[in-house]
């Protein structure tokens, strides 16, 4: 017996749709809306005179790669591993000690704010304080990557089978709970995940370079600059060969001789002096109007109209241009992910042919989004479209990659369709759901990246962040890197939101 | 032996209606258990037997040895570490987490008495993954009968192994604590084991009774067809 008579969907419903799938084709139509209308709004002009002539120098460069020093090439790509493997080490250390308390609301918010403060912009701060040293290298990268990786071990503890936990007798010791019951189980996806991060954590050194620091970009831009593309070449493919050849030489059982080494070789320090620290504390970082004075109402209205006119002229600004370039960057992101998803895809490609697929998106992934629009900068002159190309193509190829990967869950029947019909009518509508799980989890990494191409002359947050710095006004450079905090800290929430009102998966997922 | 007419009952259910999963599968459930008693829970699967034995653990949770149905070990760890969680409580957190890298002689001492009387000796540092159906569920006995407690509350604590080590087990289960209640759905070993048992059929108690009145033929009742 039914207790519940089927019902039939009324005339309206049956043409209307009321699928599952049409809630998240909305929420889809809202946001190619909106790209296309932050795309009507930027600035997208193509201002290079001969924007051919340079990439075909380029193009010759990349097939003539020539090494200009070895021992530079060696040092650099040695510091640029070095940072990493320390950054993610310390980052993962602190990562699991926040995980700990990841059930208190104030851990979280502590967690969701020091990663949305990008590498860079650490780099950039930790600079004033402790110059180019190697203890900056190691914080800018051990300090976000800690709040990321207290978000994913933290939700990873959440989720783990709870019957283990519950079927220890009554009087509970509980961190000695923890280690036995739950640490075992989520280990296998911490490391896993973990280790992705390293990958991540070598483009993300390799990028301090172009803030000076002594990694393979600091060369990679002083060539790429002055047109060497020839040594470009070589300086890229080096650091190819560094991410694509992890697998075969970072073994876990090396891991403690390869800590060890990194250590011995750059070890963490820097020439401090606390009076600088001291100062840059209590006065540089202090907007200018407050400063060295009593409270009075002439301060107040000084930092009123200081505030004002850094609103207007760089806060406003900066904001606007982040939010557009990120939000088609995030949408042509999407597209790209799911042209892209058939490459390694079994249902599609199959054998080498898939080998060779996941290759290209693997690549793809692998290319700095920051390099990217740095090249694409290069041939295209100062607008935003080499940075929507260089956002979209990075998280494009990475969301590509996951969702090929989840293809291999589904099951076809024998007579399924084939080809275009395949992927509209079988896999797309099954795939969308994890689609937007994926996209919206790398929302907020798209953001991040946003602001900080600025820094490479695109008006995003990070262009005025980076003339603050350069102008040692570092009052504004603080309080804008706040401003880019609080809008990634702010996109995450939404995501978080749409994803609980879509039933996406929550989970954490390597991204 | 206390007299169950004048002592504290060790549990008891009035009058209660008991949930699972939302949905209340036992009504109007009245029970009492007195220290000192060996009862078997009979009755088809989906009669709440489950339900029951996690209302008693509730009732007091500090005192009960838990054999809950899926073991719920962490399966890449060996038996020895998932029997050693059993008394996680009377170890400092150091001790446990040295004893999580390498196991310590005074904990190993402790977990290999308790894996030779399961017969657990020559898997006890396998991972549990790696172990049969019937070796995971020694290790949830192992779990259990590593704390000591007075009293065992146990869902089909034998249910994957052979019926002549099954008896051994329940006979090793009875003789390690003072009071016993088992979910059952082999009615010779309820009533070889237990001296109560107490009959459940259609979200109700339709039998209680010593066993020595019942016989097998008594039993067959309760899962005829409702």
């Amino acid at each position: 017996m039914n207790p519940i008579p089927p019902t039939f969907p009324t005339a309206s419903t049956l043409i209307s749709g009321d699928t599952s799938a049409s809630a998240m084709r909305r929420v889809s139509l809202w946001f190619a809306v909106s790209a296309l209308l932050c795309l009507a709004m930027a600035d997208l002009s193509i201002v290079s005179a001969d924007p051919w002539g340079e990439l075909s120098l380029m193009a010759a460069g990349a097939l003539s790669p020539s090494v200009w020093s070895w021992p530079t090439l060696a040092t650099s790509l040695a510091n640029t591993f070095a940072f990493a493997l320390q950054g993610v080490t310390l980052g993962a250390i602190g990562g699991f000690a926040l995980a700990l308390g990841y059930r208190f609301t104030l851990v979280r918010a502590l967690c969701a704010f020091i990663r949305s403060i990008h590498e860079l912009f650490w780099a950039l701060l930790f600079i004033q304080i402790a110059g180019l040293s190697s203890l900056t290298g190691l914080l800018a990268i051990a300090i976000p990557y800690a709040g990321t990786l207290a978000k994913i071990y933290g939700e990873l503890f959440e989720e783990v089978d709870p019957a283990p936990a519950n079927n220890l007798p009554g009087l509970r010791r509980k961190l000695s709970d923890f280690f036995y019951t739950v640490l075992p189980l989520a280990w296998q996806p911490m490391a896993t995940y973990t280790s992705y991060r390293f990958e991540c954590a070598i483009r993300s050194s390799a990028i301090l370079g172009f803030v000076g620091l002594p990694t393979i970009g600091f060369h990679l831009e002083t060539a790429l600059g002055e047109g060497h593309y020839s040594e470009a070449a070589a300086l890229f493919y080096a650091l190819l060969l560094l991410i694509g050849t992890l697998r075969l030489w970072l073994h876990k059982r090396l891991l403690p001789i390869y800590l060890l080494a990194v250590f011995i070789y750059l070890p963490p320090t820097a020439d401090i002096s606390w009076q600088l620290v001291m100062r840059f504390i209590t006065e540089d970082i202090v907007p200018v109007p407050l400063r060295g004075q009593g409270f009075n109402g002439e301060t107040l209205t000084h930092f009123g109209h200081w505030l004002h006119l850094l609103w207007q002229q760089q806060l406003w600004p900066g904001l606007i241009n982040t939010a557009l370039l990120g939000q088609i960057g995030m949408v042509l992101s999407g597209l790209l992910a799911l042209a892209l998803l058939p490459l390694n895809s079994p249902l599609f490609v199959k054998g080498w042919k898939r080998a060779g697929g996941d290759s290209i998106l693997v690549l793809l992934r692998t290319l700095p989004e920051y390099l990217l629009a740095f090249i694409g900068l290069l041939i295209l002159g100062p607008s935003m479209l080499p940075a929507i190309v260089a956002l979209g193509i990075h998280n494009g190829a990475i969301i590509g990659h996951l969702l090929g990967r989840h293809t291999e869950q589904i099951r076809l029947r024998a007579d399924a369709s084939r080809g275009v019909s395949l992927y509209f009518y079988e896999v797309l509508p099954r795939v969308y759901r994890q689609f937007l799980a994926f996209l919206f989890y790398r929302w907020e990494v798209i953001l991040r990246e946003t602001a900080i191409l600025g820094i490479l002359g695109i008006a995003t947050l990070g262009f005025y962040i980076d003339s603050a710095f350069e102008t040692f006004r570092f009052d504004r450079a603080l309080l804008l890197i706040l401003a880019s905090a609080a809008l990634n800290i702010g996109v995450d929430q939404f995501a978080r939101y749409l994803r609980q009102r879509l039933h996406l998966k929550t989970t954490p997922e390597s991204l | 032996m206390s007299d169950p007419e004048t002592s504290k009952p060790l549990f008891q259910l009035v009058n209660q209606r008991l949930h699972y999963q939302g949905r209340a599968v036992l009504e109007n459930l009245s029970l009492s258990i007195y220290s000192g008693e060996r009862v078997a829970l009979v009755g088809r699967s989906g009669a709440g037997k489950s339900t029951l034995l996690a209302a008693l653990r509730e009732q007091c949770p500090e005192q009960v040895a838990w054999c809950p149905q899926q073991p719920g070990l962490v399966p890449m760890l060996s038996s020895f570490h998932n029997i050693h969680m059993g008394v996680l409580g009377s170890h400092s957190l150091i001790y446990n987490l040295a004893n999580l890298v390498t196991p310590l002689p005074a904990a190993r001492a402790a977990v290999e008495t308790i894996a030779s009387a399961v017969g657990l000796e020559q898997q006890l540092y396998s991972s549990v993954d790696k172990l049969s159906g019937g070796q995971q569920q020694r290790t949830n006995i192992g779990r259990a009968l590593i704390q000591q407690k007075p009293v065992f509350l146990g869902d089909e604590p034998v249910a994957n192994v052979d019926e002549y080590q099954g008896d051994a087990l329940l006979r090793l289960i009875c003789q390690s604590h003072q009071t016993v209640v088992l979910a059952l759905h082999d009615i010779e070993q309820a009533l070889t084991n237990c001296n109560r048992i107490v009959g459940l059929k259609d979200g109700a108690i339709v039998l209680d009774a010593p066993s020595e009145q019942l016989q097998a033929s008594d039993l067959a009742d309760l899962y005829g067809a409702s």
